[in-house]
């Protein structure tokens, strides 16, 4: 099952969900709002999606590891709105019968949610400056100033 | 034919909307909707060459015909998860 969500992530029912008598391995991927990116200290980050698209996308990816490993259960959410520093932003919790396909699903899982799903962060800066991240080709990180 | 995209983060924030009209021929292609979107936002062209486009939720090359009625955004690269 797929998520979005304003409300804060409830990390014990997204463990709940994905508990299976068949399963010997349960995995759980927290992304966290980190308190310095690039140097610069953040207070805070805004998140936005273009949600029929995001949604669509996070249940192909769901399809696409069902199809690679042998999983029980999969479940993601990501949060939508304001965070503050500490709080999580996405979870992906997979359940499977043995653990390698577990850490390998929810590692190719946020890989691919990095990718291609349509959902975009605002990193509100300590100083009170704000930028879009827009990753520029190659894992750098090119921002919007605002 | 008229068709709405939808824009979000840095091109909202800068187009100063969430959706923005465009007078296209028939048939016009995602590659000619990107050129024509560049030239109304000019400050927002570099961000534009690295977007990508979808079409009804699928992302679609820049030689994809847009259908009449479709539903178009402007994907600028994503930061998720």
């Amino acid at each position: 099952m797929i998520y979005l969500t304003h409300e804060p992530i409830d990390t014990a029912a997204v463990l709940e969900a994905v508990r299976s008598p068949a399963a010997g391995a349960v995995v759980l991927f927290l992304g966290t709002v980190r308190e310095t990116t690039d140097g610069r200290r953040t207070s805070s980050l805004d998140y936005e999606c273009y949600a029929e698209m995001a949604e669509k996308k996070l249940a192909e990816l769901e399809d696409e590891a069902r199809n690679r490993w042998s999983l029980m259960e999969c479940e993601m959410v990501h949060r939508l709105g304001h965070l503050s520093v500490g709080e999580s932003s996405v979870a992906i919790a997979v359940s499977s019968a043995h653990r390698r396909s577990a850490f390998e699903a929810g590692l190719w899982l946020i890989d691919r949610i990095k990718e291609v799903v349509p959902i975009w962060k605002r990193e509100n800066y300590a100083d009170g400056t704000s930028d879009w991240v827009h990753p520029g080709p190659a894992g750098a990180t090119t921002t919007q100033e605002t | 034919m008229n068709v709405r995209v939808r824009l979000f983060a840095a091109a909202r924030q800068a187009a100063g909307r969430d959706r923005i009209e465009l007078e296209l021929s028939e048939k016009a292609t995602v590659g000619q909707l990107r050129q024509r979107l560049a030239e109304k936002f000019p400050a927002l062209s570099s961000l534009i060459e690295r977007a990508m486009f979808a079409v009804d939720s699928e992302y679609a090359a820049d030689g994809h015909e847009i259908p009449a009625d479709a539903d178009v955004a402007c994907i600028p690269p994503v930061s998720g998860g």
